[in-house]
């Protein structure tokens, strides 16, 4: 058992393919609102967990750190997050760099989507533009995304 | 990750995608992709160890300089190479009427429980079943490997998922005896290659693919390369 063979499993699966790239200019970082999305499969204990091809997402609350994994993928390291929820939702090393003036301000909420999708369809059509009218709302300017 | 990148990029937001899997992120050619190379399941390269995370936000953030796409790459790799192991000691038997993976759960409890003290239950039980029912999951398992069809053996769940728990179970309970997170996927290799465990729960995929049963239902107990 190997990181690359595990990744070369995963590594040709069908990607979809966007005619355009949308491409946004950003206000200064240091003025800047910043969201982490990822993909993990994170939520709340008092949450739904996630179903296998779920394609919804949570939200998360910034202020909470009870984050579980509910990914169904048995294909990654979990010790990583398991002692440092940093490795996979860096919201404490954000919150330093906000103490340091380098961030603006670290987003109330952050978003949680399952990564182990076959087909985006359900997720590019709905529940992505969703979750983005979300943060948008809260007043986002930046987000992170982070795989597992 | 690539896919939601273009999505939220669209609705207004600048986005920075830190990708694992190189063919992926050049595939899909979110806005802003830094690869990383890590191992699966952190991103963020090493736990507890702030300012190396610090370094990849850093490189990050200075993506949101470009004016046109692109895609970089984190100058320090980690590798896995599939041969670090953790040095985790078994409890010995206590019990020799016990089946040896179900003594060796009773054996691990104490070290499961002071890690959950000390990290939370991040991802280690619940999905299906408790640190409680980890004992009788494991027996439904054995039942499985000594022949008894799946359906039939007790499995409180889907395999999969209570395979997860029990992985969980004891990938915090190697914290739990361990004086430092182990490296990348060498909790994982412990659990499947030096425990009754995760011996048993190998043994039961084995048992059940050869049983004929629909791959979905056996092949996800397990890492896909197993």
């Amino acid at each position: 058992m190997a990181d690359n063979d595990i990744k070369s499993l995963t590594e040709d699966m069908e990607a979809p393919v966007f005619d355009t790239v949308a491409f946004s200019s950003p206000p200064e970082l240091s003025s800047a609102t910043v969201a982490v999305v990822t993909s993990a499969s994170l939520h709340h204990p008092d949450q739904d967990d996630f179903a296998p091809q779920d394609i919804g997402f949570r939200v998360l609350e910034g202020n909470r750190r009870d984050y579980r994994m509910g990914h169904w993928s048995p294909n990654f390291d979990t010790i990583g997050f398991a002692s440092d929820i940093n490795t996979v939702i860096p919201l404490d090393r954000l919150d330093e760099l906000t103490s340091e003036g380098k961030i603006g301000k670290v987003s109330d909420v952050h978003l949680s989507y399952a990564g182990n999708q076959f087909d985006l369809s359900a997720v590019q059509m709905d529940s992505g533009p969703a979750g983005a009218k979300l943060l948008r709302g809260k007043g986002v300017d930046v987000v992170l995304l982070t795989p597992v | 990750m690539s896919a939601l990148a273009h999505i939220f990029e669209a609705a207004g937001m600048s986005t920075i995608v830190l990708g694992s899997i190189r063919k992926q992120i050049e595939s899909t050619a979110p806005p802003r992709g830094l690869m990383c190379d890590f191992p699966l399941g952190r991103p963020l390269g090493r736990p507890n160890d702030p300012e190396f995370q610090h370094r990849v936000l850093d490189q990050a953030f200075k993506l949101l300089a470009a004016t046109e796409p692109v895609l970089e790459e984190f100058p320090e790799a980690i590798v896995d190479e599939g041969n670090e192991m953790l040095a985790c000691p078994l409890p010995p038997r206590s019990n020799a009427d016990l089946h040896p993976a179900l003594d060796e759960i009773r054996g691990l409890r104490p070290a499961y429980d002071r890690a959950l003290e000390q990290y939370g239950n991040r991802a280690a039980t619940g999905r299906v079943i408790s640190a409680d029912e980890i004992e009788e999951a494991m027996a439904a398992f054995i039942r499985v490997t000594d022949g008894v069809p799946w359906k039939e053996a007790g499995i409180p769940g889907i395999p999969s998922r209570v395979s997860q728990d029990i992985r969980g179970f004891y990938e915090l309970a190697a914290l739990g005896l361990s004086d430092h997170v182990p490296d990348a996927w060498s909790g994982t290799r412990w659990f499947f290659n030096s425990t009754e465990g995760g011996r048993m729960i190998l043994a039961a995929r084995s048992a059940m693919r050869d049983a004929g049963e629909v791959q979905p239902i056996w092949f996800y107990m397990a890492p896909g390369d197993q």
